[in-house]
């Protein structure tokens, strides 16, 4: 068989990588080499490095791409590729059997990466592949033909909002920033969790956001803010920054038009509140990350006291595209109010996981059915939590709202960091709000009263009730709080954290009431509120559960009905797992 | 780079007021006689916004009066239920986290956690749960830190940073385990200027030497000045049956302003030892004892033989040293004494290196 043309592009983001994506890249180079390919088509095979294209529950993904027609392999592993080079590459014949299938299709189908796309086509650690699709071009083009103001009010134009938290007009931000009398001004990205794929995928367009940003507001210096243990990340946006550098887009007389810029790191540790700006700033200033007051706000007065301008990385990926393609092109994209995408990550029970990068306004119940391919296991959907650890918490009857920052905000929630987990029948909501609510109060740095305090005593309220001690007085309690929290905290995490509670008992008064009048967990998740029992009709003394329960609370004589020793038992639920005959109940 | 002071006018409670901008709510309020509680504001250190006890209601919003500065037109509210229930609310979970031992702690009545408790008459926390305990106590010698009773105001973590200058304390741990502790949480080892224990609002910081020694209202207060260095500190001496147990310095008093250092602060048992000097001690005859004499038989000793040497051997064959304990008005009478009636310039200062 003759070609002309042969790539093969191995999925390397961190999920790829720890799937055995490394492996699998050198044994395709191995098998290529091994088997002469190269002069057996009369062409060079080319191998390529890409970012996550978000569908990591089916990692390591490799594209074969002969002439222009590409399949996609899914869950390759070392052991697969040999076939793969011998069948499909040599051979002309792929291999139905791995390749992606539907869910692949109907995952990717649905969105709109106009961010992401990029992720998983170009290799990550090369300018080139960047630059050949028009990279750095938008930079070239504010910092050599449009004046700063020009750059501000395009974005402005654009709608743009932030898409790490509360969702301000970014032009507005850097308008703000831009009209402050120091001639010092500081830039910088926050690279968060969720951004990691943009980073390892696409670094660059992180980095041109942050220059046309620098160029706009009139910032000498730009920081990149990652916590130090994303060591891809890290790894990929130092690579492109270095590459950048030669080329000389980042450093002295940008363009031959005179604009200065550097941009350096800055490396958080393991914690949530690293991610807030004003303790962000504190950390870059090598102090304890604590947030400040505001105002004064970090547009006027920010890292080392002076102007500031703060966005998210997803934010800044999106100003080159911006600059690139025009205002009227990005807010053709969204809602009235929200324009563009949205990266959410989407998790929990649904059948595709990954990161997802929707039209923002989409409605949530596409998301859950359409990409996601629905709940997992044909269960019942019950709600989803959206916006990260304090989003609100929406129920299934709420499903066909629209995601965009407006709507989020009606329901109580916020898109904050864009998280996403979907629950079904078999998920406590008040199991589900303590969870949310541990972290926060592991999370929270303990400055102010009504967040150090007040996460700790609602956490322990919630623990009470799914303990099955909670008293109806609890909850009026818990709601207390909520205002106070809400209300009088200094920063962003104290004043959201009470959303998971505020939200979830609006819509599931009655499984807080249940937990606490009834003393039934009607999920059957809080072991203090479940029993096990079982239904001696049903059971034909297999066995199965006997051996599975690990605290030996199960008894019988094989053939003959068990039972459960409720002394005994832990409540882990092993016996329920393993009955194949549905003998076993929750109570 | 000096701002212009442009006037700001706003209502606080009613009340007309015009301040210079950049004032914040909390002082434009008090220039108008409203006092607005706060635990971690301090004039003395910069302001966190860290405690929230100080919110007011500005256009149905709630701000730190200590962190927000004023605006033209901003009408503000203080004192509105909804303010009044949520300051409530605040004292309450700082108290559900803190030793109800008020009738044993040595800051009673002067403490500004037990004044708030009293203002709202919280006698039992609405809400409860686990408190920190500590088992760990600091074994330095002046300073009590019972970080049960602390409140993370940040007060001491900011006088020892920003005006001692020392950065001895920080905050550690996180969340509701936050701790204000030394590094490594080792015993205190600082210059023990106390200045931490003076801005506490609570009993977290108290000076061992006053524990248990009594009640702030059964002592007299006598200003006096710190004997210890040319400084010349205002103290204020909290006396208890003619004896010092306590020694503060008061905001507003006196070169020092309220701060003071660990001698005048924990150095104050010399006053009443019974080692003491209370006459000069004159030794009458070769390897006899040290008698005591009178003062002018003292000067006079002194004088006579003083005159001798100067005369036997010159003025330059006598020295004088003097001693950072004396005021600077004592040391210049002496440099005098020693250039204008001995003639000589051999005179030396403890404190000139
Ligand atoms: C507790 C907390 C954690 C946060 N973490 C992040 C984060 O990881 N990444 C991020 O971009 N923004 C985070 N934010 C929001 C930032 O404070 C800030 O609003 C944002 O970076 C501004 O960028 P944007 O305007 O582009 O959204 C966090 C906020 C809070 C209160």
């Amino acid at each position: 068989m003759s070609t002309s043309s042969v790539e093969i592009k191995v999925c390397l983001g961190t999920s790829g990588n720890a799937a055995g994506g490394e492996e699998v890249l050198r044994l395709f180079r191995h098998y290529v080499f091994d088997r002469a390919v190269e002069a057996r088509i009369g062409t060079r095979c080319e191998f390529r490095k890409v970012g996550c294209r978000g569908f990591c529950s089916k990692d390591v993904l490799v594209d074969v791409i002969i002439n222009g027609s590409k399949t996609t392999y899914q869950s390759v592993k070392p052991i697969m590729v040999e076939r793969i080079v011998d069948d499909h590459i040599v051979g002309g014949g792929p291999i139905p059997e791995w390749m992606a299938g539907d869910e692949y299709t109907s995952f990717h189908s649905k969105q709109y990466k106009i961010i992401l796309g990029p992720c998983g086509e170009i290799d990550p650690e090369n300018i080139d592949d960047y630059i050949r699709m028009n990279g750095y071009r938008a930079a070239r083009k504010a910092v050599t033909k449009m004046t700063p103001d020009g750059v501000i009010d395009v974005v402005t134009q654009s709608g743009l909002r932030g898409r790490g938290g509360s969702g301000f007009s970014t032009g507005e931000k850097w308008r703000i920033c831009r009209g402050q009398k120091n001639d010092t001004r500081y830039i910088i990205g926050n690279v968060g969790e969720v951004n990691r794929a943009l980073a390892e995928g696409n670094p660059h367009a992180i980095i041109e956001g942050l220059l046309i940003g620098g160029y706009a507001i009139g910032a000498q210096k730009g920081y990149l803010y990652i916590r130090e243990r994303y060591h891809l990340s890290v790894e990929r946006l130092r690579t492109a920054l270095d590459q950048a550098r030669d080329k000389g887009f980042i450093g002295k007389d940008i363009f031959g038009s005179g604009f200065d810029f550097n941009i350096e790191f800055s490396f958080g540790t393991e914690s949530f509140i690293c991610g807030e700006e004003t303790a962000l700033m504190e950390s870059i200033e090598g102090k304890r990350a604590m947030p400040r007051y505001r105002p004064p706000f970090p547009a006027e007065k920010g890292l080392w006291g002076m102007p500031t301008v703060i966005n998210n990385a997803e934010t800044f990926s999106n100003i080159p595209l911006i600059i690139g393609m025009g205002a009227d092109w990005f807010s053709s994209i969204g809602t009235a109010e929200s324009k563009g995408t949205k990266v959410f990550t989407l998790s929990g029970k649904v059948k595709n996981n990954g990161l997802v990068e929707i039209p923002m306004g989409m409605p949530l119940r596409e998301i859950v059915y359409s990409i996601g391919g629905g709940i997992a296991g044909n269960r019942k959907l019950k709600a989803v939590q959206v916006g990260g650890p304090s989003g609100g918490i929406i129920p299934e009857s709420m499903i066909d709202m629209g995601l965009d920052y407006e709507s989020l905000r009606k329901v109580g929630s916020i898109v904050g960091s864009g998280g996403m987990v979907v629950f079904d029948d078999e998920d406590c909501i008040v199991s589900v709000t303590k969870f949310f609510v541990e972290f926060l109060q592991r999370e929270s740095c303990g400055e102010c009263t009504p967040c150090r305090i007040g996460t700790k005593r609602m956490l322990e309220l919630l623990i009470k009730i799914t303990d099955g001690t909670g008293e109806i007085e609890d909850l009026d309690t818990l709601n207390r709080l909520s205002g106070i929290m809400t209300a009088s905290s200094l920063c962003g995490l104290g004043r959201t954290a009470s959303n998971p509670f505020i939200t979830s008992f609006n819509h599931f008064r009655d499984e807080y009431l249940a937990h606490i009048r009834d003393k039934k967990c009607p999920a059957g998740v809080c072991p203090a509120l479940v029993v096990f029992m079982v239904v001696p009709e049903k059971c034909k003394g297999c066995g199965l559960c006997r051996k599975a329960c690990p605290a030996g609370a199960v008894t019988g004589e094989i053939k003959k009905a068990h039972d459960i020793n409720q002394e005994l038992c832990i409540k882990c639920g092993a016996c329920y797992k393993v009955c194949k005959l549905k003998a076993i109940k929750k109570q | 780079m000096e701002k212009p002071i442009n006037s700001i006018s706003l209502v606080i409670d009613g009340k007309q007021i015009s301040v210079p901008s950049g004032t914040t709510i909390l002082d434009a309020a008090k220039q108008v006689g409203i006092t607005i509680p706060a635990l971690c504001y301090h004039p003395k250190v910069s302001r966190s916004g860290a405690c929230r006890v100080c919110i007011v209601e500005v256009g149905g919003t709630l701000v730190t009066a200590c962190t927000t500065p004023v605006s033209g037109g901003m009408e503000v509210i203080t004192n509105s239920p909804y303010v009044e229930n949520m300051r409530r609310d605040l004292i309450d979970l700082i108290l559900s986290d803190h030793p109800y031992d008020c009738m044993v702690c040595q800051k009673t009545g002067e403490c500004e956690l037990q004044e708030l408790a009293y203002k709202y008459s919280i006698r039992n926390p609405v809400f409860r749960g686990e408190r920190r305990q500590y088992a760990q106590k600091d074994g330095n010698p002046f300073i009590d830190r019972d970080m049960e009773k602390c409140i993370l105001c940040g007060r001491c973590v900011k006088i020892c940073d920003e005006v001692q200058g020392v950065g001895a304390i920080d905050f550690a741990y996180k969340g509701f385990w936050a701790k204000v502790c030394p590094p490594f949480e080792q015993d205190l080892n600082c210059e023990f200027c106390g200045q931490c224990v003076m801005v506490c609002p609570t009993g977290a910081l108290i000076g061992k030497n006053w524990v248990a020694r009594g009640r702030y209202w059964n002592m007299r207060e006598v200003e006096s000045t710190c004997p210890y260095c040319g400084v010349g500190c205002t103290l204020s001496l909290h006396v208890k049956e003619n004896e010092i147990v306590r020694v503060t310095a008061k905001e507003g008093r006196g070169v020092n302003d309220g701060l003071l250092c660990v001698k005048g602060r924990f150095g104050y048992q010399f006053v009443s030892s019974p080692d003491r000097l209370k006459t000069p001690l004159i030794r009458r005859r070769k390897g006899g004892d040290l008698e005591p004499a009178t003062w002018d038989e003292a000067l006079g000793v002194v004088a006579s033989r003083l005159k001798r040497v100067k005369e036997q051997y010159g003025p330059d064959a006598i020295a004088g040293l003097s001693s950072a304990r004396c005021t600077t008005e004592d040391n210049y009478l002496f440099q005098k004494f020693m250039r204008a009636a001995v003639g000589t310039n051999n005179v030396d200062h403890c404190a000139r290196l």
